[in-house]
């Protein structure tokens, strides 16, 4: 019983969540701690190019907190507009990424047998092959003399080629492009648990089906949303491979901008604090995701 | 049920196009003689010779045994730590510490990359300055920072694969006299299985192919094989890697196909001793 379970192996248990709770303290939350001190910290030419955490003065334990490098990232104006763009492509991308994978999603739900599992296949088996040659080989279809406009021109619908690489046009098709599955998942999850009976009752109560899906399937269908949307939209806020490869060279997004500030510019305490914020940017979004997000992903495992 | 609409059925053939038409392209201009990758050389194509300029390769060869003794190690420890995370989510009830667990097995998922891997840098260093370990950069710590992130996954996978079972064989056999770790072993571990094969190739996969976080918890000569492919086509399309791609590609979907096949083969089977065992009763 579950009783016996809970005394008899009270040793047990401990080690058992014991050891990955202190493995994801140590590697998950501690990282965000330093990160957090490291953002007050003041920039120095040493190694590592930082005030150290904790300096010891008179036998005391002192930890100087200065609020310089936020008020850097509010002052300089790249700061704000990488933030503020990287919010844009995510909610744009996002939007793009429902539009599309909802029709998927529902198709897919309402499969029978064999189709529905092909089906299924063919959304995830991209999601196995690499994530960076998958945006890498848009830059074949996109670029100047790429395989699209080469098209477009053979046909005759354009006479000049388009300039599609290094454009937000760009972004917006490499994330929703490597997110696409993220978004389905969820949602087919959500689909496939619904009672077509109750379809059949709006149905026989008169509605077209274009009204009953808007009045049934729908609003039942919204936790399926919340979940892909959020699974889509938070980690395309801080994306770094999909704009460095196919986005423009003069608005950077945020995810680069830290790269940069912490790489190229080696200031350490600024790039703690570009995460800092950009992690309250989503600390509501992640949250909503733990609720509704993490029900909805586990069903399709 | 019914079929769907044609607008949707029109929308999801769209859609997969959309997913296949990049993958596409690029096995087909991997067979391109042309170093111009786009413009498709008829009188010299199809050629395997990117193929062979990749064999020969040493860095991109070096990069990629690299990448693989990462993930074999890296996908075997999230299995571990995941499957106990997943146990304890799943079976433990109410504990103290479990929202915190469940907090940061669901955060990780999402959490942007460039965010995970700077912080785990700054972990290191900061351990490395009061403890003296690890010494550096390298492999050692790109193996730490993806079992964290992969344990995650697998955490996720194992639970809601024990969700879906209730607890009544586990108790059944502690009702029996087994001891606990004999039931997690005999009981809990045989249920989980599948949950294990999935959680490890889902968490080899992620380990194999991640690029942001390994940048920053790598240190020099310890390019893994997205880092090197990143640096090449930061420059621009480069047909090797077309190759490149194409080989992968085609070994990740021999692989699910073999699987998918394998998985109905154990399914039919099931069924007919099913079947069998019936019979032999009546």
């Amino acid at each position: 019983m579950t009783q016996n379970l809970q005394t008899e192996s009270l040793r047990a248990r401990r080690v058992v969540m014991g050891i990955p709770l202190l493995w994801l303290l140590l590697l998950f939350l501690l990282p965000f701690l330093i990160v957090l001190k490291l953002s007050f910290s003041e920039t120095r030419l040493a190694i590592p190019p930082y005030a150290p955490l904790l300096e010891w003065l008179g036998g005391v334990p002192h930890s100087a907190l200065h609020i310089s490098n936020y008020a850097f990232l509010f002052t300089d104006p790249l700061y704000i507009s990488a933030y503020l763009y990287s919010l844009k492509v995510a909610i744009v991308s996002t939007f793009y990424c429902l539009l599309l994978g909802y029709p998927m999603a529902y198709v897919i739900a309402r499969a029978q047998g064999t189709w529905r599992t092909v089906l299924l296949m063919l959304v995830v088996l991209p999601f196995w092959t690499s994530f960076l040659l998958r945006v890498y080989a848009w830059i074949g279809l996109l670029k100047h003399n790429g395989v699209i406009n080469n098209i477009l021109m053979y046909l005759g619908l354009i006479h000049q080629p388009l300039t599609m690489l290094q454009t937000d046009f760009a972004v917006y098709v490499g994330i929703v492009y490597s997110y696409l599955p993220f978004m389905i998942l969820p949602l087919y999850a959500n689909l496939e648990k619904h009672d077509g009976a109750l379809l059949e009752a709006a149905a026989d109560l008169g509605a077209r089906p274009f009204t009953a899906f808007v009045r049934v399937t729908l609003p039942q269908s919204i936790p399926g949303i919340i979940a892909g949307s959020l699974l889509v939209f938070i980690p395309a806020v801080g994306e770094y491979v999909v704009p460095s490869l196919l986005g423009r060279t003069d608005q950077l997004m945020i995810g680069r901008v830290l790269s940069d500030e912490f790489f190229e510019n080696r200031d350490w305490p600024l790039a703690s604090a570009v995460a800092i914020l950009m992690l309250l940017l989503l600390v509501i979004p992640i949250m909503l995701f733990q609720r509704s997000g993490g029900r909805e992903l586990e069903s399709h495992h | 049920m019914k079929t769907s609409g044609w607008f949707p059925r029109t929308i999801l053939g769209v859609g997969l196009t959309f997913l296949y038409a990049p993958i596409i392209s690029m096995m087909v201009f991997s067979l391109n003689n042309s170093r111009l990758v786009t413009v498709w050389d008829s009188a010299h194509s199809p050629t395997l010779k990117w193929y062979g300029e990749l064999l020969g390769n040493d860095e991109i060869l070096g990069a990629a045994w690299l990448s693989i003794r990462i993930a074999l190690i890296a996908a075997s420890g999230a299995v571990v730590l995941g499957t106990l995370t997943g146990v304890a989510l799943a079976r433990f009830g109410p504990f103290r510490g479990r929202t915190l667990m469940v907090g940061m097995t669901t955060a990780p998922l999402v959490m942007p990359e460039v965010i995970t891997g700077l912080a785990l840098l700054l972990l290191f260093i900061t351990l490395q300055q009061a403890i003296g370990w690890p010494h550096g950069t390298g492999m050692v710590t790109i193996i730490l920072a993806h079992i964290t992130f992969c344990t995650a996954y697998v955490a996720v996978v194992v639970q809601s694969r024990l969700v879906g079972f209730d607890e009544s064989l586990e108790e059944a056999a502690l009702d029996l006299g087994a001891r606990p770790g004999t039931v997690f072993r005999r009981i809990t571990l045989p249920l989980v299985a599948p949950a294990l094969v999935s959680g490890w190739l889902l968490s080899f996969t992620l380990s194999w192919d991640d690029l942001v976080i390994t940048q920053f918890v790598a240190g020099p000569g310890s390019s893994t094989l997205p880092m090197v492919i990143f640096s090449k086509v930061r420059l621009g399309v480069s047909p090797d890697v077309n190759a490149l791609a194409t080989i992968m590609v085609l070994l990740v979907a021999s692989g699910i196909t073999l699987s998918a096949l394998w998985l109905r083969y154990q399914y039919r089977r099931r069924e007919r001793d099913l079947q069998l065992a019936a019979a032999a009763n009546q």
